[in-house]
């Protein structure tokens, strides 16, 4: 089991971790920096900070109060809250009433609104997230460390080309591109509170965005020059009772997207090009709040609110459900070959790991999951002694990232709230999945300084090792490479090479 | 009970359909509806749910429970015998029940009920039928509503007719003490309608669980052995049923098996990869792939000749004069060189479509039997033979209704236009051609007698009424030409993960024989995709799905068919990268493939 301890210490104040190479981390000033991102391939760094992005320019989302208020009539106020709000609407329209008469109704009506009450905060007993509002809760389920209070709320990498989506405080989402100029910024009237963006794979610019009230889905034209793509190349995926989405997954083959509510216990799968979707419905647990689709397709982690979570086999879809002991499932990441899940539980500061037997498609409707998960990494708070003094680090593990070799893993370690010493770090682990689970200490990764780690994501297809592009609070992007020979070589040398032949045998 | 269930499930597996037919005007829709067929069906139904309504009636017992009650007792004791009156209650139920069943029946054909939709995703039986179930209910209970409520207003105005009917044949006498039905008090009564209600929740909900299980049932997966592993087994492995002609049924569960292997499968991929024993050919790899490119192939012309249709009719709406400055002049055809050069300089204005027609010819050669569906190939096959040559495309078109009745057209009275404008043409043309005179004789009477009948459509088309029944909606024919697409997109799929698993596991090589066809394939598809979505009146965008239990997946497969085509393509292009360079294909291709390996697409 590998623990901080035997970690090296954190870099001095004021360094800033520039790369790996030979196995350790070379730190650096900011303008080392500077020169080595040039030697980079052309990934943009960035700076987002906060002034510069326009707030808001109104805070109520519905247009109503820059009318001037105007009676109606009962009936017709009954018929608008109906269509609004439904039934609690009506009932609280016609308990409002001013008119005269009607005393049964009014009273039988706030009867009836105070049981509705009574019900749903029983039901908000039941399961504490309920009580919440919608951005309280997408604050606290997603990957994203102070999502309420950061400038970028959502990061991520297309699977095949250099090329990210940042989604921002002011509800646009940017989309960068190492081969070209144009940024294009999108908006559209429902893309609010963004909490989740995926790309779909085995596609040039689909992004799917996870939005407070639906899942839209931008398709992009990578040779458009336009920076403002029209809100008409949004598709909008809504289901009702289906929001806040909190996460997203596309199947790595392409054709399916699950999209994830908190609120909603079925989590649902959509063909996205249809706009069909198909309920996998499961009760107990009380929703769903993180996703995550393994790469080769075969299984789908699913984080529910309360603690437990469930592992999804993605033929037949059945599930095998794991009941956790300290709290909800935070994060979780699957190795490359979708043999190996390693996750977090919240209030626990260690790392678990589950080992699942390799897929055939033989077994269809079995999830092959080992009886039980095992500790692999023990996170828990450590004191460096350094030249610079006591830096104490460990804590709740917030999100988790593996590199699509399988030989990096890291790690953003939330420091405790109430000690105001502890701070949130990444911590990089080596790790091997065959012949045996290995997980090694490389290092912790500083950056500039007042800077907090914010969102993690690996590069998929980096050639000379891995890349870890990290958001910080201060608005900043920066991408650390990894320089290492990759032990697993895609095996090119077995296939037959692709000569044609020209004369074939069998016609 | 169980008889009427027996009847429905017989009724449900009679009628299905994996492609669904979609009327493309309105009469087509009235034809539909009094086909006899239909109209059996109908019939039964409607019987079938009398029956039903009078089990309900018969278990409710109390007022409902017979048909003749003896009459209530009047004032005056005089008649010893009591005389049977007829109950109306009971004869409103069964009617009602009737009713149901005919309007099921109705909607079972609007709707096409009769469709097989294939889920999304596999999923056990009984988990499919545990997630439809809520939505069943809802969805009984509701339609059971407004059934009844039409069935109100009906009775209101038409009631009386049975009611005497019934009364005379059996006779039995109308009740004078009881309100009578058919008036606005009558059919208020909550009790009935109550009853009513819930004996068309009954009905449709006993007939939709056949329906939905018999659906399950029918679109579950199945698995076809790869390699027979006895020799009387030959005729059910994949390669055979897919190359054979079964049921189309059978067809769509062959494919949806080959998807579903090439995805998930590495064991069966290899029985498919592998070479006979004796002879070392890869029969099974040749047979599937044949198969796939043929069905991409055939949707391939059918989306030309749609598109060629619709050009025309874009053409044809433009003022006649601009007819005449099209491309054959008469004076450049009475040169006697009409061979390949001249053709080839009056498609050449059309040089948006020349490309189609290269990639068209191509597969034409491989697939014999498909070449009937494109009207491209029309004008080189007379070129050949030596008919008449015209060579134009306006030629093509004037015997291309064979041709395009086939495939739906768009605008019937566009094309009609289009049609005498041809015609008109043709004449000067074939007297300046000076083809021998006796050949040409019935040719002219047969183009007089089309020409009369063009301008009898034209005056009716002027007619709003007929125009009304007569005028396809576009949508409706954009959804017809697409509407077997679900076993297209399977074999795109499970052609493409074929394609990409081979490039680790195919041993022999099999699949680099047919990588270049299938790449063509693909790329002269997807051109044609594109151009469809090109056209007007064809919405970039699926239309909003309600979530009801009447599956309508049917509508929206064109768009399933573009996305899975991307992403067939890019499949095969991430997987193989770099190398599909050295895969011959035409350069038009290439540069489209190279768009596709810098994600450009």
């Amino acid at each position: 089991m590998c623990s901080l301890a035997l970690f090296p210490p954190p870099p001095a104040p004021g360094d800033i971790t520039l790369y790996e190479v030979n196995n350790s981390l070379v730190c650096g000033r900011l303008h080392e920096q500077l020169t080595f991102q040039n030697q980079l391939a052309d990934l943009p760094v960035l700076s987002l900070p906060k002034e510069t992005l326009k707030a808001h320019s109104r805070l109520e989302h519905s247009t109503q109060p820059a009318f001037i208020h105007h009676r109606e009539s009962l009936w017709k106020g009954c018929l608008s809250a109906w269509r609004d709000v439904g039934l609690c609407g009506v009932l609280k329209e016609i308990a409002s009433a001013e008119e005269e008469g009607l005393q049964w109704v009014k009273t039988g009506s706030r009867y009836l609104l105070a049981v509705c009450h009574w019900l749903s905060s029983l039901h908000g007993s039941l399961f504490p997230h309920l009580s919440l509002t919608s951005e309280d809760m997408i604050a606290a389920f997603s990957q994203a460390v102070d999502w309420a209070g950061c400038t970028i709320r959502a990061f991520a990498w297309h699977p095949h080309t250099s090329k990210f989506a940042v989604a921002l405080l002011d509800d646009s989402i940017r989309v960068y591109n190492s081969n070209s100029a144009t940024i294009p910024s999108l908006k559209h009237r429902l893309q609010r509170n963004v909490a989740a963006m995926a790309w779909k794979p085995l596609c040039a610019s689909i992004l799917a965005v996870a939005c407070q009230s639906c899942v839209l889905v931008w398709h992009l034209d990578p040779t458009s020059l336009s920076t403002r793509p029209s809100s008409g190349c949004a598709q909008v995926l809504s289901y009702p009772g289906h929001s806040p989405v909190t996460s997203l997954a596309w199947a790595p083959s392409g054709e399916l997207l699950l999209s994830a509510s908190p609120v909603n216990t079925a989590m649902l799968v959509w063909d996205v090009s249809t706009e069909n979707c198909v309920q996998l419905q499961w009760f107990g647990g009380g929703g769903v709040t993180y996703l995550a689709w393994s790469p080769d397709g075969s299984k789908v982690l699913a984080a529910a609110p309360s603690a437990v979570f469930r592992v999804w086999e993605a033929q037949m879809w059945t599930c095998e459900r794991w009941p956790t002991i300290k709290g909800r499932c935070q994060t979780g990441c699957w190795s490359p070959d979708g043999s190996r899940l390693l996750f977090t539980v919240l209030g626990a500061s260690v790392i678990y790991s589950l080992s699942f037997s390799e897929y055939r498609g033989e077994m269809q409707g079995q999830v092959g999951g080992s009886k039980t998960a095992s500790i692999v990494a023990d996170l828990s708070e450590t004191t460096f002694e350094t030249l610079y003094g006591e830096e104490r680090i460990g804590g709740e593990i917030h999100s988790m990232v593996w590199d699509p070799t399988g030989e990096r893993l890291a790690v953003i370690i939330r420091g405790h709230a109430d000690v105001p010493e502890s701070q949130t770090v990444i911590a990089v682990f080596r790790t091997r999945n065959s012949p045996v689970f290995e997980l090694l200490p490389c290092g912790f990764l500083r950056g500039e300084c007042g800077a907090q780690p914010q969102l993690i994501a690996f590069h998929p297809c980096f050639k000379k090792g891995a890349l870890l592009t990290v958001c910080w609070s201060t608005g900043k992007i920066s991408h650390i490479p990894f320089f290492f020979m990759s032990a697993h070589v895609p095996c090119t040398s077995s296939s037959p090479s692709p000569v044609i032949a020209s004369t074939s045998v069998c016609e | 009970m169980s008889v009427v269930i027996l009847v429905i499930s017989i009724f449900n597996v009679e009628f299905y359909a994996v492609v669904p037919s979609i009327p493309c005007s309105r009469l087509a829709l009235i034809g539909k509806i009094i086909h006899p067929q239909q109209v059996i069906h109908s019939v039964v139904h409607a019987v079938m749910g009398m029956l039903v309504a009078w089990c309900a009636a018969v278990m409710t017992k109390g007022k409902f429970q017979f048909l003749a009650v003896p009459c209530t007792p009047s004032e005056s004791l005089d008649d010893a015998v009591p005389q049977m009156c007829l109950n109306e209650h009971h004869l409103f139920f069964l009617l009602s029940g009737a009713f149901m069943g005919y309007s099921y029946s109705l909607l079972y054909l609007i709707n096409n009920m009769n469709y097989l939709p294939f889920p999304v995703i596999q999923q056990y039986k009984y988990l499919r039928f545990r997630r439809a179930l809520p939505l069943l209910v809802k969805h009984t209970c509701v339609e059971s509503l407004y059934f009844v409520r039409n069935f109100c207003v009906a009775y209101y105005f038409f009631g009386y007719i049975p009611k005497v009917w019934i009364s005379t044949t059996m006779d039995l006498r109308i009740d004078s003490k009881l309100h009578p039905l058919d008036t606005l008090t009558g059919l208020l009564d909550l009790s009935l309608f109550y009853h009513a209600w819930l004996c068309g929740v009954f009905l449709l909900i006993t007939w939709y669980i056949a329906w939905l299980l018999f659906k399950i049932y029918a679109t579950e997966t199945h698995h076809f052995p790869v390699q027979p592993t006895f020799a009387e087994e030959t005729d059910q492995c994949l390669p055979k049923i897919l190359n054979s002609n079964p049921p189309l049924i059978i067809k769509f569960l062959a494919l949806q098996d080959l998807m579903l292997l090439s995805q998930y499968s590495p064991v069966r991929r290899q029985e498919v990869f592998s070479l006979s024993q004796p002879g070392g050919h890869p029969h099974n790899w040749t047979a599937i792939s044949r198969e796939c490119l043929s069905l991409l192939n055939d949707l391939t012309q059918r989306l030309i000749a749609q598109q060629e249709a619709a050009a025309a009719n874009g053409r044809a709406k433009q003022p006649a004069g601009e007819l005449k400055v099209s491309p054959q002049t008469p004076g450049a055809l009475v040169t006697e060189d009409m061979s390949f050069q001249s053709q080839r300089s009056n498609i050449a204005p059309r040089a948006s479509m020349s490309s189609l027609v290269k990639s068209s010819f191509m597969p034409l050669k491989t697939s014999p039997g498909s070449d009937v569906g494109s009207p491209f190939s029309s004008p080189a096959l007379s070129c050949k033979m030596g008919i008449l040559d015209v060579n134009s495309p306006w030629h093509g078109s004037v015997r291309s209704p064979q041709v395009t009745r086939r495939g739906p057209k768009l605008w019937t009275s566009g094309s009609d236009l289009q049609m005498n404008g041809s015609h008109h043409e043709s004449f000067p043309l074939l007297s300046a051609a000076g083809v021998g005179s006796e050949a040409v004789q019935p040719r002219v009477i047969y183009t007089w007698l089309q020409n009369k009948q063009q301008q009898i459509k034209n005056f009716l088309s002027k007619r709003v009424l007929i125009m009304y029944f007569f005028s396809k909606h576009p949508e409706a024919s954009i959804q017809a030409v697409f509407s077997d697409a679900q076993m297209h997109i399977w074999a795109l799929e499970g052609l493409s993960h074929l394609v990409a698993a081979s490039f680790t596991e195919d041993q022999f090589g099999v699949v680099q024989t047919t990588l270049p066809a299938i790449l063509n394939t693909l790329l002269t598809l997807q051109e044609v995709v594109d151009r469809h979505f090109k056209l007007p009146h064809v919405s970039s965008k699926p239309p909003r799905i309600s979530g009801s239990l009447v599956d309508t997946s049917y509508k929206t497969l064109r768009f399933a068919l573009r996305a899975s085509l991307k992403t067939a393509l890019y499949r095969i292009t991430t997987v193989f990268g770099e190398h599909l360079n050295a895969v011959q294909v035409s350069t038009e291709h290439k540069k489209r493939l190279q768009q596709f390996l810098e994600y450009k697409e």
